[in-house]
């Protein structure tokens, strides 16, 4: 504190020199919790894919075996396949309807105002919270069918493996899509009115505008909106470990749900490592591509956080 | 007048598919609020859509006579310390990445941005290695702990962005003053920043409050029981009750509901700010 006291003093007085900034320790605390929760995890997951460990005893080295292990395994590698599945599904659902609502939101009329108040409830609840609710809602004997008396809502729905996997990604959408409805709210907001005029003036219906000015001039909301689902997908946990736990059989194990039960409850902790470096190679990715089309200097004016 | 009439002509479509999704969100909620307010006995000969005809609050009764203080209690202290360190500490290093005008303050931006992609699924194992090790386990500082740095990254980028529009000459006026960097950073940054702090904190705290995985896999008593938790283990203990499972559902969201009631613009703005735009 004396230091930086006398090094701002010296500065005041000889104006022609650097201002001193802040000295680097003031961001340590920072930095030394996120490097040890999270950086060195990050590595340490690498490391702990070429260990058989229990999660209690001691760890030896393994090699590639839990590699060729997880590769060769049947349920693993139908987790990969159930997450690809899951991630084109949540996004063919999530981004039509949030594109769209998000858009109608954009208006200023009050009842609008009233409906966006509204659509973000969902985002107050925990995903263990949605679940249990869904669970009970679905139940085929006292559950909505019944409430409707509609033989079509009556189903069996989670314990259906034809549908079960369905299921999940109209609950993810319950959830998710009010967050992704905001940020096309926020960007069609963006769009400058004086494009509109123009075309009105054209003669540019509703539908022609909506396509000719809207969906363009929304590209980057696109691009944005659609990776955070994609990242989003790849990471589904809670939801689907509450409301499903996998099942039924293994029907909505996905990757990370496969991991969980690999290491957790199977005591494998070497190839669910293996399977964590995968989603975080390709969670990797997909937000480095972000970060590439989108342009990262963006970044630099943001005063969003007002 | 033919442009006002196309201006003002109502969106039908429009307002039939908002209408629409709102049945869709309002429907589930609803039923968890008339579900925990029926008799355990009519919840299997009643329509479960239906107003309860015997509305009683039996279900928060039996709910928080099974510890759901406790669990409430442990919830407010890991939101509460997880937010404020949070806060503090990113607060600090948000300064110095706009203020310390060399490589380190850019690299640590860097850093921050490559941080906000880093899923807590794929760490889970290691940071539960390294919780064991430090013989935190199923303590309650073994979910702060993770919880902060998993908030940093976020929490850093957007009191940086917010930061950058504090004009130069406010801080070059206060070290002609002789004013110490610790002493602008509680004169100038602190009290300028506020608006994003809330911002970011009312975000984080929904984040923290929610979080399920850490939880699961770094506690496992019930006196370290968080609400998540104690919502899924009380599916499992009441399994036939569900109005007690739906009065916990209700409790454990009551504060985040207060929270928007109160401070729903930076709720609102606290989602976005990272990726709007």
């Amino acid at each position: 504190m004396t230091i930086a006291a006398k090094t701002a003093s010296r500065g005041a007085r000889n104006r022609s020199a650097r201002p001193a900034g802040p000295s680097p320790w003031m961001a340590a605390p920072a930095l030394i919790i996120f490097g040890v929760f999270a950086i060195v995890p990050l590595f340490g997951v690498v490391a702990l894919s070429f260990v058989d460990w229990d999660g209690l005893g001691s760890l030896s080295w393994a090699g590639f075996d839990n590699w060729t292990e997880a590769a060769s395994d049947p349920v693993s590698r139908n987790a990969l396949w159930l997450t690809i599945k899951l991630t084109v599904l949540c996004v063919l659902f999530q981004a039509p309807v949030s594109l769209l609502l998000g858009v109608f939101l954009a208006g200023r009329q009050r009842y609008r105002a009233l409906l966006a108040t509204l659509f973000f409830l969902p985002l107050l609840f925990s995903s263990a919270a949605v679940a249990i609710t869904f669970t009970a809602l679905l139940d085929p004997n006292f559950g909505v069918g019944t409430a409707l008396d509609a033989d079509w809502l009556s189903q069996n729905w989670l314990g259906d493996p034809e549908l079960a996997l369905y299921v999940v990604v109209f609950v993810i959408g319950w959830s998710f899509i009010p967050f992704h409805t905001l940020i096309y709210q926020a960007g069609t907001r963006q769009i400058p009115r004086e494009l509109y005029e123009a075309a009105r003036m054209d003669g540019a219906g509703p539908a022609s505008q909506f396509f000719r000015i809207t969906l363009p001039m929304l590209k980057y909301t696109i691009v944005t909106s659609t990776t955070l689902m994609t990242v989003g997908s790849l990471t589904y946990f809670d939801l689907i470990f509450v409301l499903t736990g996998g099942g039924p059989g293994n029907a909505t194990r996905v990757l990370p749900l496969d991991m969980y039960l690999t290491g957790f409850r199977s005591y494998d902790m070497g190839k669910a490592s293996v399977l964590a470096v995968v989603l975080v190679a390709v969670g990797l990715a997909v937000s480095l591509g972000l970060n590439r089309i989108t342009g990262a200097s963006r970044m630099d004016s943001q005063s969003e956080g007002s | 007048m033919a442009r006002k009439s196309a201006e003002t002509r109502p969106n039908i479509l429009g307002a039939i598919g908002g209408w629409l999704w709102l049945a869709v969100i309002i429907l589930p909620i609803y039923y968890i609020f008339i579900t925990s307010l029926r008799p355990r006995e009519d919840y299997y000969s009643e329509n479960p859509l239906s107003w309860p005809s015997n509305a009683t609050l039996d279900a928060y009764v039996r709910v928080l006579e099974n510890d759901f203080v406790r669990f409430f209690l442990n919830s407010v202290v890991v939101t509460a310390c997880a937010v404020a360190v949070t806060l503090a500490v990113s607060l600090m290093a948000a300064y110095v990445v706009v203020r310390n005008r060399n490589r380190f303050g850019r690299n640590l931006f860097r850093v921050a941005l490559l941080g906000i992609a880093i899923p807590i699924q794929a760490a889970i194992i290691p940071v539960y290695y390294l919780i064991v090790q430090m013989g935190l386990y199923d303590t309650l500082l073994a979910l702060i702990l993770p919880s902060i740095a998993f908030a940093i990254p976020l929490t850093l980028l957007i009191l940086t962005n917010f930061l950058r529009e504090i004009p130069e000459a406010l801080f070059e006026s206060m070290r002609m003053d002789g004013a110490t960097e610790w002493k602008i950073l509680r004169r100038l940054v602190v009290p300028l920043s506020r608006p994003a702090l809330a911002t970011v904190g009312v975000y984080q705290a929904l984040q923290v409050w929610n979080g399920f995985l850490f939880p699961l896999v770094l506690t496992q008593s019930a006196e370290t029981r968080v609400i998540p938790l104690s919502l899924w283990s009380f599916q499992g203990q009441f399994g036939v009750d569900v109005p007690a499972v739906l009065a916990a559902v209700v409790l454990s969201v009551l504060p985040m509901l207060a929270a928007y009631i109160l401070a729903r613009r930076q709720l609102v703005s606290g989602l976005t700010a990272g990726f709007g735009k």
